[in-house]
């Protein structure tokens, strides 16, 4: 009976999960992505459905449903037509490891499996079987090229990144996400061994950055040179699936980066030594909001800048006068989880309008030859000090 | 009530199952919705606008084996990392020193992939 209350429970928090993908991570994320985008063009974006244009995602979603559905002739039918699906459920189990928070003494995740971080890369990688069989059962030779390098390019940034959650996985001696948050109470692992814990996360990130085919790592995309790489021939709404698990992967990788490396879930020090940074911090943001409201309102390409430093002022002050009131916690858990997942994600965003794409062979000689040795040699050491400072 | 372990996995089953249905069902919402007509011109694979010739399952640059190949070593080696860096600041100096020996004798390994010319994309 009990397993039978489980199994329903379970159902519910995956179309919970799921929903949440498909409107934050799918639509909000790529509105997210196109306005970015537009600024940092010098452009506007989406701007016409909806209040700021917030509504044409679900405007496109309604336009992907109507399109037909179009399985080219040489195809291989079953392959071609269940790769996205693939993708789109690799991207849901991501999350089933990520914490959202902790109310209480609950934490606001679906399981907190003990080798969690384990099963996180496994699923991560199941993308690689999704993207591989859609590029080949396309029977085109664009997508064949963009499957075969996304294969490639993704085994290869497997490794580095798992050296980056070992790393984590070592200081905190869990595998568990909820574990891994915990030990980064008054510590979080960026800052540990420095300059060690800072090196091992950009490790992470940029192995992320090539896990889930993002600017300078979309070589499996490629629109220049490959048309669109491994979804050349899908339509409507396989292309959306296809979308939805990229999203979701790309939002996974934030909260799993913010859970091994920032804390998670957990608040900035909130001692009374740290007040100062917060004064200071939010003294600034505001005088770069000020700047940018007065002097650069017009000014298109500031504007991400602009949301950022509200977000920074707004936090560092309500830090500062929590400080200050003595609160233990200013802010809920759930709200430091999602400040921290976005700004990376508007990173990442950010990344793709810097840096041009790499050509196969850097991209691979940068896996192999640079981040698995230093991954190694980073690993190596801390192990080392940790041994010696015992 | 199974235990934890077991409810873990049947969570991740569920999460499965729930998430292929939730994939499917915009697919049979197209399948309602959208219009059907079959054409010739339309079932071809996209080649930059010709006629495309051949099929892409042609044999492939052997390269990208390579690196699979490569891959492999590399993957098991960071499972076997996974559980020492679990119980590493349990078993002290030891471990350390195991683990240094296991991790030098792999890094001879990439050393000589290195040489060969097994990472190199040519």
């Amino acid at each position: 009976m009990s397993t039978f209350v489980e199994i329903l429970k379970a159902i519910g928090l995956a179309v919970l999960v799921f929903t949440f993908l498909a409107v934050v991570g799918a639509m909000f994320g790529v509105y997210m992505e196109r306005k970015i985008s537009g600024w940092i063009q010098a452009r506007l974006g989406p701007k016409h459905v909806g209040p700021q244009g917030l509504l044409q995602t679900i405007a496109d979603t309604v336009k992907l449903l109507q399109k037909e559905h179009i399985t080219p002739r040489r195809a291989d039918a079953l392959i071609f037509n269940s790769a996205p699906i693939i993708v789109a459920v690799a991207g849901l189990l991501d999350w089933v490891v990520i914490p959202f928070g902790q109310v209480g003494n609950r934490f606001l995740v679906v399981r907190d499996i003990n080798i969690g971080v384990v099963y996180f890369a496994a699923m991560a990688s199941l993308t690689v079987i999704g993207i591989l069989a859609g590029g080949w059962a396309s029977n085109n030779k664009y997508a064949l090229l963009g499957g075969l390098r996304a294969a490639s390019q993704m085994i290869s940034y497997e490794i580095p990144l798992a050296l980056g959650i070992l790393w984590a996985a070592m200081i905190a001696g869990s595998l568990s996400t909820v574990s891994l948050v915990e030990a980064q109470r008054g510590g979080w692992f960026i800052f540990k061994v420095p300059p060690l814990g800072l090196l091992a996360a950009l490790t992470f990130l940029v192995a992320a950055t090539a896990e889930v085919n993002r600017v300078p790592f979309d070589l499996p995309e490629a629109e220049s040179e490959l048309v669109a790489g491994y979804f050349a021939e899908y339509t409507g709404m396989r292309f959306a699936l296809f979308q939805l698990g990229e999203y979701a992967e790309m939002f996974a990788f934030a909260a799993l980066f913010s859970v091994l490396f920032l804390g998670g879930w957990d608040e900035p020090s909130l001692s009374r030594q740290w007040a100062w940074v917060w004064l200071v911090l939010g003294a600034g943001s505001l005088a770069l909001v000020a700047l940018i409201q007065f002097r650069l309102r017009h000014v298109l390409l500031v504007r991400p800048i602009f949301i950022l430093a509200v977000m920074a002022a707004g936090l560092s002050l309500i830090l500062f006068f929590g400080v200050m009131a003595g609160r233990a916690q200013v802010l809920p858990s759930i709200v430091w989880f999602f400040v921290k997942m976005f700004t990376l994600v508007f990173f990442l965003m950010w990344m793709r309008w810097t840096y041009p794409r790499l050509r196969l062979d850097q991209l691979l000689s940068l896996s192999w030859k640079v981040l698995l040795p230093l991954g190694l040699l980073n690993l190596l050491i801390t192990a080392f000090i940790i041994t010696v400072a015992r | 009530m199974p235990p934890k372990v077991v409810l873990d996995w049947l969570y991740v089953g569920v999460f499965a199952v729930v998430g292929i249905v939730l994939a499917v069902v915009p697919l049979i919402v197209v399948w309602l919705l959208a219009p059907q007509m079959r054409l010739p011109q339309k079932e071809l694979t996209y080649e930059s606008g010709v006629i495309p010739f051949g099929q892409a399952w042609a044999q492939f640059n052997v390269r990208y084996y390579l690196f699979a190949l490569v891959f492999v070593v590399f993957d098991v080696e960071v499972i076997y990392l996974y559980p020492w860096a679990v119980v590493f600041r349990r078993l002290g100096a030891f471990a350390f020193y195991e683990m240094l020996v296991f991790l030098l004798i792999l890094m001879v390994g990439l050393a000589y992939a290195w040489r060969k010319g097994a990472l190199e994309w040519v």
